[in-house]
């Protein structure tokens, strides 16, 4: 252990030598942070916002004068909906640019190819949206929520409202599959009932015998892992075949405020969806990121879960640079970790050991205009379990 | 007593999948039959039909828009047809290869056409909310849409029959099929026959489009979800027999759906292809064998 300790701090001596080398006349100008995230292909439209509430969170920075005394540079590349972009552009980041950090990815397919390259570079990603967990690279901070953080605590509310009979929908790749297996695990732990599980391709928009099967089974409650517009097809042929979200809730796991507003809100309106931010928190640090966005996008700009983790991890980043006097990842991961609970649009929020975040879990139902009213919250923020307990017992995150 | 009740709700989603796989691949089958050219652009056509049907109902809400979406979505496709067939594919009718990776190139610039006109998540065609109901019958209740597809697909197909024998084009149309040398030698204008016919199959494609925008968004990838299933249906009835291709849309369909009581839609949808597969392997002719029914295009 001693060995490598020094391993490491005679590889960050050399390391700062040679930046203090290179750049010596540069320690006062601006330091380079990468923002890869998709501008274009089907995730631009959930991952622009992301990258304009982390690109806010940068500006705000250098308004109220930088990090450690120097100014941001922010380097924005396009992921382009494609793993392997991804991957490529992250190493460009890397390795041209010299970004000292990433913020970005949203789907576990991008993060899964990124993170060979952040190994290697040892270099650190700050990741914004929720995930199957399973996995704790030391070279991610992933803000968004674990299964325990968003998934468990919607069946405790379910479970509360006294619903004993559950059915699972899913599009058909990994996080959904993850999900549900968590789900039914904790589902016949608390002796209630599966009526059953199924899934559709990605995109998919058939769902007349998904639809027969949960008529059928007459579940007292559905939970939805669908992503995209095949919640469109299964919502309208919900609809169709008589069956309404007031006779029978829906509890979505991928709908968020610009998801309903995309769909239409009157579609998917009484439905259920759980987070661990809705644009309608009441809190006076929400409403003020709210009205800053909105005065930078304009009115009609709705803010999401994932965009409010974008912009906390930027902010947390800033406070562990801050804490450790450094701009070097490895350092600033060990002070990410270390830092104090601090306010957030979505509450108090901090890193646990494992690098994901403590965070508050919300349950919201939709309202005709496309927003949530929320209607459930944990009692304490809840701590970030990346290996569910049941599902995958005695699977932990070794530590960093 | 459950159980039948499912099979026989499967029974009608099935016939249910089995309208909408055959409205798609009806345009796919009149084309080939009467050109033998595989149109890889056929879902875009679907897909304009889809986004006019949109583009209407937005203006006039209701079941007045429906009504005008349908004929609306068939011109609008019908013209697109016609344009592909004067530009692309009139310009390559020696060359089948060709058509192949042309057709497919303008499937490229037509979905990001779309993406970059109405963005990349889908838009909703928002039906009348009479439609939105469903019809009970004993234990079981079928949704409107669905039952309403199923009628626009009998009543097209009825309309394709009367077209091709008892119009004077349904006549140029069979003789054109039957040998074009001769044909053309007897003084049939065949080039306007072949764009008729494109067109038309077009504007089918188009009205399956609409169909599609009443069960689930309208995408730029829409067509992609659909021609698989439709080429598929095409191939087993027998390249270009519109009733073989009736014959093979209900065989999938049904088979499709009752394998769904056992299985989840991935594995259904594995299992059809194998179907296929074996039955191409037994019956490579399909269903009906082209030649061998009036109702051949």
């Amino acid at each position: 252990m001693d060995l490598f300790r020094k391993g490491v701090s005679r590889r960050m001596a050399v390391l700062l030598a040679s930046v203090a080398l290179v750049s010596c006349s540069k320690d006062s100008g601006p330091v380079k942070v990468g923002v890869l995230q998709s501008l274009t292909g089907t995730m631009a439209i959930s991952e622009v916002t992301v990258k304009n509430a982390e690109l806010m969170a940068i500006e705000e920075i250098n308004a109220a004068g930088g990090v450690l005394g120097r100014q941001l540079e922010a380097v924005v590349e396009d992921g382009a909906s494609d793993p392997v972009t991804f991957s490529q552009k992250a190493a460009k980041l890397i390795e041209s640019n010299k970004v000292v950090t990433v913020f970005g990815g949203w789907t576990s397919a991008s993060r899964k190819a990124m993170q060979p390259v952040f190994q290697r570079t040892n270099n650190l990603l700050w990741y914004p949206v929720q995930f199957e967990g399973n996995e704790c690279s030391p070279n991610i901070m992933y803000s968004g929520a674990q299964p325990n953080q968003q998934i468990l605590p919607a069946l405790d509310w379910a479970v509360a409202q006294g619903f004993k009979n559950y059915f699972l929908v899913g599009s058909d790749y990994v996080f959904p599959r993850t999900a549900n297996l968590i789900l039914k695990t904790h589902i016949a732990d608390r002796k209630l009932a599966t009526a059953g599980e199924e899934y559709v391709p990605l995109g998919g928009a058939d769902f007349s015998t998904v639809i027969a099967k949960i008529q059928a089974a007459k579940p007292d409650i559905i939970f939805s892992t669908l992503n995209g517009d095949s919640n469109v097809a299964f919502f309208k042929q919900l609809a169709a075949a008589g069956v309404s979200t007031t006779t029978l809730p829906v509890m979505s796991f991928s709908i968020g405020e610009q998801e309903a507003q995309a769909m239409g809100p009157q579609l998917v309106q009484g439905s259920y969806a759980a987070w661990n931010y809705f644009q309608s928190l009441d809190t006076p640090e929400n409403q003020a990121f709210v009205a800053a966005y909105k005065k930078k996008h304009g009115a009609d700009a709705v803010v999401t879960d994932p965009m409010v983790h974008g912009y906390i991890n930027v902010y947390q980043w800033k406070a562990a640079v801050e804490k450790a006097k450094t701009f070097d990842p490895t350092a600033v991961r060990k002070a990410a970790v270390a830092l104090a609970d601090s306010p957030s649009p979505m509450g108090g929020v901090k890193f646990a050991a494992n690098q994901s975040l403590v965070q508050t879990a919300y349950v919201g139902q939709l309202d005709t205009a496309g927003q949530f009213k929320i209607i459930s919250r944990s009692p304490a923020p809840i701590a970030p379990e990346p290996y569910d307990r049941l599902a995958f017992p005695g699977k932990t995150c070794a530590p960093t | 007593m459950d159980g039948v009740v499912l099979a026989l709700g499967q029974g009608f989603n099935g016939l249910s999948v089995a309208s909408l796989y055959l409205l798609a691949a009806l345009g796919l089958a009149l084309s080939f039959g009467l050109m033998r050219v595989i149109n890889m652009a056929h879902g875009e056509l679907l897909m304009l039909g889809g986004y006019i049907a949109y583009l209407v109902m937005k203006a006039v809400p209701g079941t007045a828009g429906l009504l005008l979406a349908l004929p609306a979505a068939f011109a609008g496709s019908a013209l697109m047809g016609a344009a592909i067939e004067a530009i692309l594919i009139r310009r390559l009718a020696a060359r089948p290869l060709d058509t192949l990776l042309a057709t497919w190139g303008l499937s490229l610039i037509l979905q990001q056409a779309a993406r970059n006109i109405f963005g990349p998540i889908g838009v909703e065609v928002r039906a009348p909310a009479w439609m939105n109901t469903a019809v009970t019958l004993g234990p079981l209740s079928l949704p409107t849409t669905r039952i309403l597809i199923l009628v626009l697909c009998v009543l097209l197909l009825g309309g394709l029959a009367l077209l091709l024998t008892r119009t004077r084009i349904g006549l140029l149309v069979r003789a054109v099929n039957q040998d074009r040398m001769m044909a053309a030698a007897v003084g049939i204008d065949i080039r306007r026959v072949d764009m008729v016919m494109f067109a038309l199959g077009s504007g089918v494609a188009g009205l399956a489009g609409v169909a599609l925008g009443l069960l689930g968004p309208v995408t730029p990838t829409v067509g992609q979800t659909y021609i698989v299933p439709a080429f598929l249906v095409v191939v087993m009835g027998g390249l270009g027999s519109i009733a073989g291709s009736t014959a093979a849309a209900v065989i999938l369909g049904l088979f499709s759906a009752m394998a769904q009581i056992f299985v989840d839609v991935s594995v259904a949808q594995v299992l059809m292809l194998v179907l296929v597969i074996a039955f191409i392997q037994f019956r490579p002719q399909g269903v009906l064998a082209p030649r061998s029914r009036a109702l051949d295009a």
